[in-house]
C-alpha cells in the first residue's frame, strides 16, 4: 500500500456575509472538490460558515522569518500611522 | 388495516432506516481511513439519527400511547425493525461502507423528493429539512465511488466485489404492501415505483463513470419490512441497545 500521502490544502472560512474569509485550519484531500467536502465537514459542521475557500498550502507565498526585521520593525515606531486618535462610534462593529 | 397503524408503521421503517444505517455509521468513529473521512462518516451518522428521531417522535405522536422516541429506537425486539436489509449489513471496508450508503442516498433522494408533497404536513416537513442533508450524502458516496472505482486496481476490485454482493439488495427499497396502498390512496406517499426507473438511472451512471459494473440479474433479497432480518441485525441491536436494557429508563 502506498504511503504517499494526499496533499495539504488551506481552508479559509467566510462567517457571515460582509465579513473575510478567515484561515481556519488545513487539511489533507486528493484533490479540490474533496478539500472543500471534508472542509465543509470538519470546519463548518457547527454552522460556523456561509462560504469556504480552499487553497493548496504549497501555492501559498509565506514571508521569510529571517527577514521580520526589515519586513515589521519599521512598523513599530510610527504610532501616527493608527487611527488610535479617533473615537469608533457606537454601533460600528467588526473593528 | 386503519390509516393510523398504516401510518405508524409506515414512519417505524423511515425511522429504522435512518436509524440502523447512522448507527452502522457510527461504529466507524474513531476508526475511519483518514481523520477527515473520520469526521465526515460520523457527520452523516449524526444526520441520519437526526432523521430517525424526528420519524420516531411523529411515529409515536401517531401511535398514541404511551411511548416516547427512545421506547422506540431501543426497546423493541428485532423482529419489530422494520428497516431494509441493505442498511443492516456489516461495514467491510471503508469501500464497502460507501457502496452501501450510495446504494441507499439515491433512494432516500428521490424518496424524499415525492414526500416533499406529502399531504401530510409533518411528513412533508421532515422530508424538506432532510433532503439537503441527503443531497450532500449523495454527492459525498458518489464521488467517493467514482474515486475508488476508477481508482487503483486494488481500490477498483474491493468495490466491485461489494457493489455485486450489496446490489442483492436493492430491489428491497421499492418494497411496498398493504401499508403503502393506504397511504398511498390517501396521498401522504407516492407509488415507489413512480421512481424505481430513475434510481437505477442515477445510479447507473455514477458506476458507469466509475467504470464499475452492475450486476445484470443479481439474486434479490427481501424480509427487512416485515421484520425478517439478516444476522447482523441482532449483534448490531445488541450494541445499540445496551445501555437501555442494562440500566432501563436511564437517562443523559
Amino acid at each position: 500500500m502506498s504511503k504517499k500521502e494526499w496533499p495539504l490544502w488551506e481552508v479559509f472560512i467566510r462567517s457571515k456575509q460582509g465579513l473575510s474569509h478567515k484561515h481556519a485550519g488545513s487539511l489533507r484531500a486528493s484533490d479540490a472538490e474533496m478539500a472543500i467536502n471534508n472542509a465543509r465537514d470538519v470546519y463548518t459542521r457547527r454552522s460556523e460558515g456561509v462560504s469556504i475557500w480552499v487553497v493548496e498550502s504549497n501555492e501559498v507565498v509565506a514571508s521569510d522569518p529571517s527577514e521580520s526585521g526589515p519586513l515589521f520593525e519599521p512598523a513599530n515606531s510610527k504610532a501616527y500611522r493608527h487611527p488610535t486618535f479617533y473615537e469608533v462610534p457606537d454601533g460600528i462593529k467588526h473593528m | 388495516m386503519t390509516k393510523e397503524k398504516a401510518l405508524f408503521e409506515y414512519l417505524i421503517r423511515r425511522a429504522d432506516d435512518s436509524l440502523i444505517l447512522g448507527h452502522r455509521l457510527s461504529e466507524w468513529c474513531g476508526h475511519g481511513p483518514i481523520l477527515e473521512e473520520d469526521i465526515a462518516l460520523t457527520n452523516l451518522a449524526l444526520d441520519l439519527i437526526g432523521q430517525a428521531t424526528e420519524w420516531f417522535q411523529y411515529a409515536a405522536e401517531v401511535e398514541g400511547e404511551d411511548r416516547d422516541e427512545d421506547d422506540l429506537a431501543f426497546m423493541r425486539i428485532e423482529r419489530e425493525y422494520k428497516n431494509v436489509l441493505l442498511v443492516e449489513q456489516t461495514n467491510g471496508d471503508f469501500g464497502k461502507t460507501i457502496v452501501r450508503q450510495f446504494l441507499f442516498d439515491h433512494f432516500q433522494n428521490l424518496l424524499f423528493e415525492k414526500l416533499l408533497e406529502s399531504e401530510d404536513e409533518q411528513i412533508a416537513a421532515i422530508a424538506a429539512k432532510s433532503i439537503k442533508e441527503v443531497r450532500y450524502h449523495l454527492k459525498h458516496s458518489s464521488e467517493w465511488v467514482i474515486r475508488l472505482g476508477d481508482g487503483t486496481e486494488e481500490s477498483h476490485k474491493r468495490v466491485q466485489e461489494s457493489l455485486t454482493d450489496l446490489s442483492r439488495f436493492t430491489e428491497e427499497l421499492f418494497f411496498q404492501d398493504e401499508v403503502d396502498q393506504i397511504l398511498n390512496k390517501e396521498g401522504i406517499i407516492c407509488d415507489t415505483a413512480d421512481f424505481k426507473d430513475q434510481y437505477y438511472k442515477n445510479i447507473q451512471a455514477v458506476i458507469d463513470e466509475a467504470t464499475l459494473q452492475l450486476p445484470e440479474k443479481q439474486w434479490q433479497l427481501d424480509g427487512g419490512r416485515k421484520g425478517v432480518h439478516s444476522e447482523h441485525l441482532g449483534f448490531l441491536l445488541t450494541e445499540l441497545q445496551y445501555m437501555q436494557r442494562t440500566y432501563p429508563n436511564m437517562k443523559w
